[in-house]
């Protein structure tokens, strides 16, 4: 058992640091790049592709670097310290994970590639009005036709739903819940793209008798859609670790500054011990961040590991979030300052996969099946 | 990373599981388990069954007992401990003044005290805390005058746990009134408590028990030659031990095994119906309880794991402060299960309500100690805001 990251570890989370910090080490440059359509920058996406951060996760047949989670969880937390808006977990972690784990060889070849090369950007379409954090389809209708399928039906919020190249899309199919492709010009779909609070971008995406290609061979994926959103869930999780650690670390900077009544903030007991306290939080969702990951790792109930992970983090980010903004005053809530963007985004990552309630209410009906839960034991080491 | 213990250390964690339920004595575990009323004797008992195996003192130099043990070691027996309702060695021979003397005492004192310290053939406690020095322990007022070769010691302990089976006392005292600095003129002196002038007053706990003391020195004449370490000094080798007293103190075990309980309780106990752990309501509640110790406990295990190098993690704060906000929350589970069977906590032989529904409640109260003792939950905020967050 080790929590620590060896040597290349360390080396990729100081590359990945110099190359976001570079981007985005101003927080107004940030301001300026969500103000526009696609609400990242293209150019840092191409310099995260030629790092190979893009494909990450993917194996290097396929043209990735063939990582694994350990990585990954380090590139999420490194876009979480500055709040790079580049779609990383929605585009390379989700929907390239649900490609490379059902696509046909072919369609991994094609796609996988493209994806780390920055030239493709995909997006899973899956969030239904009406619903939310399921692993199935609803609301979405797929229907074969001749050779190809169609697909007829909405879906919204889609992250980078309107910027993206090619989406992943769930659909009902007799038996289950289907995966197909649309590519972005295809016929029949329209995407009607808004920004986000967090300033990210999302789409409202409509399909009619659109024409799509299965992913994969076909037949029920909603145990491959539970499996990519847990491991998505768990890189939301260290993207969350880095924005509360700079949410903190901005906050107790601006406590030592800050001076009322002639003194500065930190004179306060009152606010010490706030702080104190979300430093607390902050490593308890540290540990089970990174112990899901390491699950993950190990090949263990990932996505138990990911409710547990989620939990912890949902409940850490709201915590540190409010109090950051609390502990600043007025100055908190301005868009010219860095701190409530944090707390935007904190937000965001809570409610896109399944929040700390929805986390928790999933662990309560497994709570009798073990008399007590053994991080290192079943099911999590195997 | 690596989520796996190595084999070594899977084989190190059955062998203690087995030594643990198979040669401390059942009726000692149960008791444990029950919150029931450990008495000296079973204490004794139980470390000498530990001691004989060499799994007493683990922590302590090799020379004096002790294991040479990885930290990680040293947290997976004392893990192993809590969950088999092991009565843990007497923290205050085996944390406190057992390393303070090996580290710091002389050849002497490491012969004529360690091993029947660590054997529990010497009961110690603790007259540190005052009635004006709680966590301002600087601040103590008992005195010890130099008179020939001996020490004259007067004033006043407080808090001194089980002081009422104690043999011998460590005692924080003030040698130097005129020092620049409260904390640079006081020493340690150890003495038996039946010394002529010591008087032990027991105080009554809201829980019924008796398990805290005050202690009164009279013109109290200790040997020169049981000061430990130097004179002057004291603080540095309290601050020493108050460290080993932080270490373990996250007691995710023992929290663990209250959960474990919380659920078969929850079973038995049906409203309208259906089992109670079947409620949605309290479903969530064990879980959401059980993650967090699930957080605690990996981080207890990241401080342990990554602290080889002998400075503590910087976490290692947080184990203090959240392991007591969670063994409370634990008593406090067990309190809301009994529901009004809670009430019944002095209940004899006529009653029907089970043994655990009768301590619940003084289990309750009694716990309220735990975010008080061993640096407060403020003094741990303080540590944390001061030395990690740099307010």
């Amino acid at each position: 058992m080790d929590f620590t990251n060896d040597r290349e570890q360390n080396d990729l989370r100081e590359a990945v640091r110099g190359l976001i910090e570079r981007a985005y080490g101003d927080s107004e440059v940030r301001r300026k790049v969500v103000g526009t359509d696609p609400g990242f920058d293209e150019k840092t996406w191409s310099r995260l592709a030629e790092m190979g951060l893009l494909g990450l996760p993917f194996a290097e047949e396929h043209g990735g670097m063939g990582a694994g989670p350990i990585e990954v969880a380090i590139v999420a937390e490194e876009i979480g310290r500055v709040i790079a808006p580049e779609p990383f977990i929605e585009a390379v972690v989700l929907a390239g994970g649900l490609i490379a784990a059902v696509g046909t060889e072919e369609q991994k070849g094609e796609l996988l590639g493209a994806i780390a090369e920055g030239t493709c950007v995909p997006a899973f379409a899956h969030a239904e009005i009406g619903t939310r954090w399921s692993a199935s389809a609803s609301a979405v209708t797929a229907t074969q036709a001749g050779e190809g399928w169609t697909l007829s039906g909405a879906k919204e919020p889609v992250p980078t739903g309107a910027r993206a190249d090619v989406l992943v899309v769930s659909a009902v199919v007799d038996g289950g819940t289907g995966l197909f492709l649309v590519q972005g010009d295809a016929a029949g779909l329209v995407r009607t793209g808004y920004r986000t609070h967090d300033g990210t971008r999302a789409a409202n995406v409509r399909f009619d008798g659109t024409p799509a290609t299965l992913l994969g061979t076909g037949g029920d994926r909603t145990a491959a859609i539970e499996r990519a959103l847990a491991e998505a869930r768990i890189a939301y999780s260290h993207e969350a670790l880095g924005a509360m650690d700079s949410a903190l670390r901005i906050t107790a900077e601006y406590l030592k500054t800050r001076k009322q009544f002639g003194v500065t903030l930190n004179r306060f007991q009152a606010l010490t011990f706030r702080a104190a306290d979300m430093y607390v939080s902050l490593e308890l969702a540290r540990s089970t961040a990174l112990w899901a990951s390491m699950v993950q790792d190990a090949g263990g109930d990932v996505v138990s590991a990911a409710d547990r992970a989620r939990l912890q983090t949902s409940r850490a980010g709201r915590h540190i979030g409010k109090e950051a903004i609390q502990l600043h005053g007025g100055i908190g809530v301005t868009a010219e300052y860095s701190v409530g963007h944090y707390t935007s985004r904190l937000t965001a990552i809570d409610h896109l996969l399944g929040d700390g309630d929805f986390a928790a209410a999933r662990l309560a009906r497994t709570v009798a099946d073990q008399e007590t839960v053994d991080p290192l034991g079943a099911p999590y080491a195997v | 990373m690596r989520l796996q213990l190595s084999p070594e250390l899977e084989a190190f964690r059955e062998e203690m599981r087995t030594f643990f339920t198979t040669q401390v004595p059942q009726r000692i575990r149960d008791k444990v388990a029950g919150h029931g009323h450990v008495s000296k004797d079973e204490y004794v008992e139980a470390q000498r069954v530990l001691n004989a195996a060499g799994l007493a003192v683990p922590h302590w130099p090799v020379e004096w007992g002790g294991k040479d043990w990885t930290p990680l070691q040293r947290h997976i027996w004392r893990e192993e401990m809590q969950l088999a309702g092991v009565p843990e060695p007497l923290a205050f021979n085996t944390s406190m003044i057992g390393p303070v003397i090996a580290a710091f005492g002389n050849q002497e004192q490491k012969e004529r005290f360690l091993p029947k310290t660590a054997n529990l053939d010497i009961w110690w406690c603790q007259g540190f805390s005052e009635p004006d020095a709680g966590s301002d322990l600087a601040s103590l007022r008992t005195t010890a005058v130099r008179d020939g070769d001996d020490w004259v010691v007067n004033g006043q302990k407080t808090w001194t746990t089980l002081g009422q089976h104690a043999d011998w006392i460590f005692c924080l005292v003030r040698t130097d009134p005129t020092a620049e600095k409260k904390q640079r003129g006081i020493s340690l002196l150890v003495f038996p408590m039946d010394t002529p002038g010591v008087t032990l007053r027991p105080i009554e706990l809201i829980d019924g028990g008796f398990e805290v003391n005050e202690v009164f020195f009279e013109d109290v004449r200790v040997p020169a030659e049981n000061l430990i370490g130097e004179e002057n000094r004291g603080w540095d080798y309290a601050k020493f031990l108050l460290g080993n007293e932080r270490v373990g103190i996250a007691r995710v075990g023992a929290t663990k095994k209250m959960l474990a309980q919380a659920k078969d309780y929850a079973r038995e106990i049906t409203v309208d119906g259906r089992p109670l752990l079947e409620d949605p309501f309290m479903a969530r509640r064990i879980a959401e309880l059980e993650n967090e110790l699930v957080a605690l406990e990996l981080t207890a295990l990241r401080v342990v794991a990554n602290s080889a190098d002998g400075k503590p993690h910087p976490a290692s704060s947080v184990l203090k402060l959240r392991g007591s906000e969670l063994q409370q929350a634990a008593t406090e589970l067990l309190v809301d299960l009994a529901g009004p069977l809670s009430v019944a906590s002095f209940a004899d032989e006529g009653s029907d309500v089970p043994a655990w529904a009768r301590v619940a409640t003084p289990h309750y109260l009694n716990y309220r100690k735990v975010s008080i003792y061993g640096g407060s939950n403020e003094v741990q905020r303080t540590i944390i805001a001061g030395t990690i967050l740099g307010l």
